[in-house]
C-alpha cells in the first residue's frame, strides 16, 4: 500500500531559481494493483518515485509506504520496497551472485536465507548460466535479470519501477513487463512510471497523468477514455495535459 | 549506527577495490615497489654523481705569478689539481665550465712574502657549481698550507714555539648513536614520503567509491537499501582509510627491508649488528643511515589521525563530483596543498613551537623529524596528536553531512 498526501518537492537551481518538481501530488496504490505514473520527460515522475523510495525527502506533504512514514522511518520503508530504475546499475566488478548477496546482507538477511533465495530466483529468472560471472561483461538482458533479482532478494511488499524499460531491446523490455505483471499477481503493490503509452494500456489498473509536477488526471483506463472522449491513450494523455501547445511548452523547459 | 552494516559495506568495498586496477596501483604496487626503488635509486644516482665529480681532477688556471715561480711550480705538482695553460679569456672559460677555477697570484707575491706581507691571492670560481667548488677547496687548502708553512718557518727563525700562534687544538667527535644520525638525515624525507603516500593511497579508492559510483549509477542502487546513510558513509570511509594506511605501511615495510638488505650488503653484518654495520659502512665512505625503530613506531602512531583526516577530506571532495574525471580534477591539485607544508617541514632550521604544532601536516612533518632523531617532546606530541584528532573528527563529520545532502548525492 502506498499513500501520498499533498507530496511536494522543490529544488534550488542556480540559474532558474526555485523549481517545484512535484507539486501537491496525492494518490493511493493498493496491493495487487499496478498504478501507472504517465508523464513526459521532466514531468516529475522520477522525483515522485524517489520521494516514495526515500531517496529524497519531501519539502511538503507526506507519504506512507507499507504503513511506514517516508520521513520518519525511511529505513523501514526501504526494507519494504524494491526499487528498479533505468539508472540503478550493478557493481561491474562483482559477480551476479555477489551482487545479490550484498543486497541480501544490507537487508539484514542471514547467509543461509540469502543462499536459498538466490537458488530460487536464479531458477525463476533463468540465471544459472551467468550467476558467477562479473556484471561488467553482461548483456543488457543479463543485467536486467540481475537487477530484478537484486530488488527481489528481500521479497518486498512494494515494488517501485522508474521507467525500467528505458533503452532496452524489445525482448528484454517484454520480459520486464511480464515480470511487473507477475509482481501484481503475487499481491504486491506496484507503482510504474513511463512515458510509453502502450505500456500503460497493457499494464496499469489505475493511471495518474503527471504534468509539470502536478497530477492532472487520475482514473482507470476506461474512466479516462470516457472523461476525455478518446479511445487512443496518447490522445487521452495530450488532452489531459492541456493540449499539444502546453506539452511542447513543458518539454522546452 | 549499526556495526554489522558498516562491516558489510566495508567488506564489499574491500573486495570491489581489490579488483580495481587503478586503486591497486596506488594502494599496493606503487608504495611497495616504486617508492623504495625511487628513494634508493635517486640516492644512488646522487651519490654516484658526487663521487664522479670528486674523481675528476679539476682543471685550474694560474693568472699572473710570473715572478713567483716557486708557488706556480708547487701548484703544478699538486696531484689534486690540473693546471692548464693560462688563456686570456679565463673568466669566460670558467663560466663555460671548461675550467673549474682560476687563481690570481699578485705581482711580487714571493718577494712580498719574504719581506713580510704579500698582496691577497684571489680565487675565481663558478658559485654553486659542484665541481668548481671542489677546485676551490683544493686551492684554498693549498694556500692555507702555504700560509701555515710560512708561519712555522718564521717561528723557527725566531726560535719561538709553535704554540705561540696555535695555543690549542680544536677537534669534533660524534657521540650520537648511528640511528640518531640516520634520524637527522632521513628525518626530513621519511615524514614527507609518508604524508604523500597516505594521501595518494586514499585518493583512488575515495574517488572510485564516491564519484565513480555516481557515474556508474550504483550509488542510487546502494541508497535503495535499508541501511542508514551514516553506515554507508562509515563503511566506505573505512575502505578509503584502509587504502591510505596500507600505502603507508607497505612502503615503510618495504623501505625498511631494503635498508636492512643494503646495510647487510655494505657492512656485512647481521640484523643485530646493523648499527655496527652502518658505522663500518660510514667508515668505508658509503654512509647507510639507520632508522630508529621506536621513532618509526611513533611516526606511524602520529600519522593515524592524519590518515583519517586525508581520507575524510578526499572522500568529501570526491563525493561532490559527478564523475571520476571531475573528482580527479578536484583532488589532484590538493596534492600540492599537502606537499607544501610537508616540504617546509623538511627544511633544516624550522623547529616545533606551540603555534606550528597546530598547523596540520606541517606539525606532523616536524614532530616526525624529532621522533626519528630520538627527541620526544611529549607536550608537543600530545598537542599535535590531539589537534590532528580534532581535525580528523571535523572532516569525518563533514563527510557524513555531505552524504546526507540530496543536492550532493543527486547532483546533476
Amino acid at each position: 500500500m502506498i499513500e501520498a498526501h499533498h507530496l511536494t518537492k522543490t529544488f534550488k537551481d542556480k540559474k532558474r531559481g526555485v523549481i517545484t518538481a512535484v507539486d501537491d501530488v496525492s494518490f493511493t496504490c493498493r496491493p495487487g494493483q499496478i498504478y501507472g505514473l504517465l508523464g513526459a520527460n521532466g514531468a516529475g515522475k522520477t522525483t515522485t518515485l524517489r520521494l516514495l523510495a526515500t531517496l529524497l525527502k519531501p519539502s511538503g506533504g507526506h507519504a506512507t509506504v507499507a504503513g511506514y512514514d517516508v520521513e520518519r522511518e525511511p529505513e523501514k520503508v526501504r526494507a519494504q520496497v524494491g526499487f528498479l530504475a533505468a539508472s540503478t546499475a550493478l557493481y561491474g566488478r562483482l559477480t551476479a551472485r555477489e551482487m545479490i548477496t550484498y543486497f541480501g546482507r544490507l537487508n539484514g538477511m542471514t547467509d543461509a536465507a540469502i543462499t536459498a533465495r538466490i537458488r530460487h530466483l536464479a531458477t525463476e529468472l533463468d540465471m544459472a548460466e551467468f550467476l558467477d560471472r562479473r556484471c561488467d561483461k553482461f548483456s543488457t538482458g543479463m543485467k536486467q535479470k540481475t537487477s530484478i533479482a537484486r530488488t527481489l532478494v528481500h521479497d518486498p511488499a512494494v515494488m517501485i519501477f522508474d521507467e525500467p524499460t528505458l533503452g532496452l531491446d524489445v525482448m528484454t523490455a517484454r520480459a520486464i513487463v511480464s515480470f511487473v505483471r507477475e509482481c501484481r499477481n503475487r499481491g504486491k503493490t506496484v507503482i510504474y512510471s513511463t512515458h510509453i503509452m502502450s505500456e500503460v494500456a497493457k499494464l496499469c489498473d489505475t493511471v495518474g497523468i503527471i504534468h509539470g509536477g502536478r497530477l492532472v488526471a487520475e482514473g482507470t483506463l476506461p474512466e479516462l477514455r470516457t472523461r476525455f472522449g478518446e479511445q487512443d491513450m496518447e490522445e487521452v494523455f495530450v488532452k489531459a495535459v492541456g493540449g499539444e501547445a502546453a506539452l511542447a511548452a513543458a518539454l522546452k523547459n | 549506527m549499526n556495526l554489522h552494516n558498516i562491516f558489510t559495506v566495508y567488506l564489499k568495498e574491500l573486495k570491489d577495490t581489490l579488483r580495481d586496477r587503478r586503486s591497486l596501483m596506488s594502494m599496493i604496487i606503487i608504495p611497495t615497489f616504486v617508492m623504495p626503488a625511487l628513494t634508493f635509486g635517486v640516492g644512488k644516482i646522487a651519490a654516484g654523481v658526487v663521487s664522479k665529480a670528486r674523481e675528476e681532477t679539476p682543471a685550474v688556471m694560474i693568472v699572473g705569478g710570473d715572478d713567483s715561480p716557486g708557488v706556480a711550480a708547487a701548484l703544478r705538482q699538486d696531484k689534486k689539481l690540473k693546471v692548464v695553460p693560462t688563456a686570456a679569456d679565463w673568466k669566460q672559460q670558467i663560466s663555460d665550465k671548461k675550467v673549474r677555477a682560476a687563481v690570481l697570484i699578485p705581482a711580487g707575491f714571493e718577494a712580498g712574502l719574504k719581506a713580510g706581507a704579500a698582496d691577497p691571492v684571489v680565487i675565481y670560481n663558478y658559485d654553486g657549481e659542484l665541481k668548481s667548488g671542489f677546485a676551490v677547496s683544493e686551492l684554498e687548502k693549498f694556500f692555507r698550507d702555504l700560509r701555515d708553512q710560512t708561519v712555522t718557518a718564521r717561528l723557527a727563525e725566531r726560535a719561538l714555539p709553535a704554540t705561540l700562534v696555535k695555543p690549542f687544538d680544536l677537534r669534533r667527535e660524534n657521540v650520537a648513536a648511528p640511528e640518531k644520525v640516520g634520524g637527522n638525515l632521513l628525518g626530513g624525507i621519511v615524514p614527507y614520503l609518508i604524508i604523500i603516500l597516505c594521501f595518494t593511497g586514499a585518493m583512488y579508492p575515495a574517488m572510485d567509491l564516491t564519484a565513480g559510483e555516481k557515474e556508474r549509477g550504483t550509488m542510487e542502487t546502494l541508497l535503495c537499501s535499508p541501511v542508514a546513510r551514516v553506515d554507508l558513509v562509515l563503511g566506505k570511509f573505512l575502505m578509503v582509510l584502509t587504502g591510505s594506511l596500507s600505502a603507508m605501511l607497505l612502503s615503510l615495510t618495504s623501505m625498511g627491508l631494503s635498508a636492512m638488505a643494503a646495510g647487510m650488503m655494505f657492512g656485512g653484518g647481521g640484523g643485530a649488528k646493523l648499527a655496527a654495520a652502518a658505522m663500518q659502512a660510514k667508515a668505508a665512505g658509503t654512509a647507510m643511515p639507520m632508522i630508529d625503530p621506536v621513532g618509526l613506531l611513533g611516526v606511524v602512531g602520529m600519522v593515524l589521525p592524519v590518515a583519517v583526516l586525508f581520507s575524510a577530506v578526499i572522500f568529501t571532495v570526491a563525493l561532490f563530483a559527478k564523475s571520476y574525471k571531475e573528482a580527479q580534477s578536484y583532488v589532484a591539485p590538493m596534492v600540492f596543498l599537502i606537499i607544501m607544508p610537508a616540504v617546509v617541514g623538511m627544511l633544516p632550521g624550522i623547529d616545533l613551537n606551540a603555534r606550528l604544532a597546530l598547523v596540520p601536516i606541517l606539525n606532523l612533518s616536524l614532530v616526525c623529524k624529532e621522533m626519528l632523531s630520538g627527541i620526544w617532546h611529549w607536550n608537543y606530541i600530545v598537542l599535535i596528536f590531539g589537534s590532528s584528532c580534532v581535525y580528523a573528527a571535523v572532516a569525518l563529520t563533514l563527510a557524513v553531512k555531505m552524504f546526507n545532502r540530496e543536492d550532493v548525492i543527486f547532483r546533476a
